[in-house]
């Protein structure tokens, strides 16, 4: 394993959704999230951490030290027995050290083996509070740039499930789409919590990567087109950081060119990435 | 002297969820910043064991607003002895499986939200005799003002980020919302220093805005 990372990093990610539903809503009966105030349409952080962890257990195999901990049981099924390279056989040997450390090696460990625990943090049952760790990668709730509309269609099937419903020939269903939504996400990746996971710049890569491509592998009857259309990484000098956080997001300006016309491409938007200011790259991913 | 000058910093981000220990399943914040949680964002831009944080006042800045947002949520932690066997025979099934361990959590988050902590930091025993209280007032002032930090400051939950923005000495005082209001007893902080740790509350007033912490009693 690599070195862990030394530069502080935050990003914003654009992507958008063509006539699907990107993060259902299960306290409205499956609508896309919608802020009730503004209008604007959310994508829960979990919901996008979910998407990276099945990216990089799909190109990685969920195998150490790759391997992804919280799963999703459809990708499980092929996963077996699994070897690991346990790297360190001492603590068991020697139980005189304190508990404290034994839990710190645990933790390590795990952190080692898993990208998901490395990249995102984890909870460990230990009695010990070093049992949690804390990942490098954060992310914010996803807006949507401007207001969203959710067109609701009714759609059948012909075909019934229970023997009892026969004679009605067919079943109606109601599915949620936004016919199109630009949205916005903030993320932020600490060079002190990855040196305490182990977070490594092939981590930082591979995460890149899972952003990029994360959608294209998450395809789906309710999600429609779901494509990332920016990714802007600052990437700063230092391990804390040069710039404040909220100044670099803000060079980021993303606009309605399209007048009063709804917008239903990634066409209809202009974005514009203002100068960073001095020690801080600006990095075009996408 | 082993006390800093008092800080200012303002801080604000789009949600925040100060879980009320009362209902921390179904999580709904208080109406306020805690100052356990503003403490931690302190502590995320500098801490020493050297120091200790203690907040003084918080500024609302913001009208109070919410939010419901409903998950899908992991309802386990990882098992530090599955992982252990795995490490000692290097084999082993580990991994949670989330439609096992599903758990659907409604939570009722603030929004819009803008503080400003009044802060100021007091060396503890652990201080070296290399370490002053004017090295960390410079070490804070440079962070602070530079947007560095250790790791990104949340509102209560991590997906929650928080921009600060530090004030200068001789700036006037933002103005805080026009609202006196009697919160009732709040989350103070959680004391660590017994066997366990204690959770402590206290009587939250705001006057026009401001919560003054200075000489508020705490009970556990």
């Amino acid at each position: 394993m690599g070195e862990a990372i030394k530069n502080r990093y935050e990003f914003v990610l654009l992507f958008d959704v063509k006539d699907g539903n990107p993060n259902g809503d299960p306290d409205a009966g499956n609508l896309p999230r919608i802020d009730p105030e503004t209008g604007n349409g959310l994508v829960t952080d979990v919901c996008l951490k979910r998407k990276v962890r099945n990216y990089v257990g799909l190109v990685k195999g969920e195998q150490p030290p790759y391997e992804i901990y919280v799963k999703e049981k459809a990708v499980l099924n092929r996963a077996h027995e699994r070897a690991y390279k346990a790297y360190d056989l001492k603590p068991e040997a020697k139980k005189l050290p304190k508990k404290e450390e034994d839990a710190k090696r645990v933790t390590g460990w795990m952190c080692q083996n898993f990208f998901d625990i490395r990249t995102f943090g984890a909870v460990m049952s230990t009695e010990i509070n070093a049992g949690q760790v804390r990942g490098p990668v954060q992310f914010g709730f996803g807006r949507s740039v401007d207001r969203i509309f959710t067109g609701e269609h009714t759609i059948t099937r012909m075909a019934v499930t229970k023997e009892e419903d026969l004679e009605k020939e067919r079943t109606m269903g109601r599915k949620f789409t936004i016919p199109y939504g630009l949205y916005k996400v903030h993320g932020f990746i600490s060079a002190p919590l990855a040196k305490q996971t182990g977070f490594t710049e092939d981590d930082l890569e591979l995460f890149w990567k899972a952003l990029i491509n994360m959608f294209d592998h998450d395809r789906s009857a309710a999600r429609g087109e779901m494509a990332p259309q920016k990714l802007i990484v600052f990437k700063h000098e230092s391990e804390l950081g040069n710039a404040p956080a909220q100044k670099l997001f803000g060079l980021v300006n993303v606009e309605k060119n399209c007048g009063e016309r709804p917008p239903r491409s990634f066409d209809d938007y202009t974005v514009s990435i203002d100068n960073a200011p001095e020690k801080v790259e600006i990095l075009e991913m996408l | 002297m082993n006390k800093s000058s008092p800080f200012r910093l303002k801080v604000s981000g789009p949600n925040a969820c100060f879980t009320r220990p009362e209902m921390k399943v179904e999580r709904v914040s208080y109406d306020v910043m805690t100052p356990s949680a503003a403490r931690g964002i302190l502590e995320a831009i500098l801490w020493k064991p050297a120091i200790f944080w203690k907040i003084l006042q918080i500024d609302v800045m913001n009208p109070i607003k919410w939010e419901s947002v409903r998950r899908n949520e992991v309802g386990a932690v990882v098992s530090a002895r599955n992982a252990k066997t795995a490490m000692r025979e290097g084999s082993g099934f580990l991994g949670l499986y989330i439609e096992k361990e599903r758990q659907q959590r409604a939570g009722l988050f603030l929004r819009d939200v803008a503080y400003v902590i009044h802060a100021e930091f007091e060396l503890t025993a652990r201080a070296g005799p290399e370490d002053n209280v004017v090295k960390f007032e410079q070490m804070f002032i440079r962070r602070a003002s530079q947007g560095q930090c250790f790791h990104r400051p949340y509102f209560g939950c991590r997906e929650f980020p928080v921009d600060f923005e530090f004030i200068p000495k001789d700036a006037s005082d933002l103005p805080a919302i026009a609202k006196t209001h009697d919160f009732g007893w709040m989350l103070h902080d959680i004391d660590y220093s017994g066997k366990e740790p204690m959770p402590q509350f206290f009587n939250a007033k705001m006057v026009n805005g401001k919560i003054d912490l200075r000489n508020v009693e705490v009970r556990s």
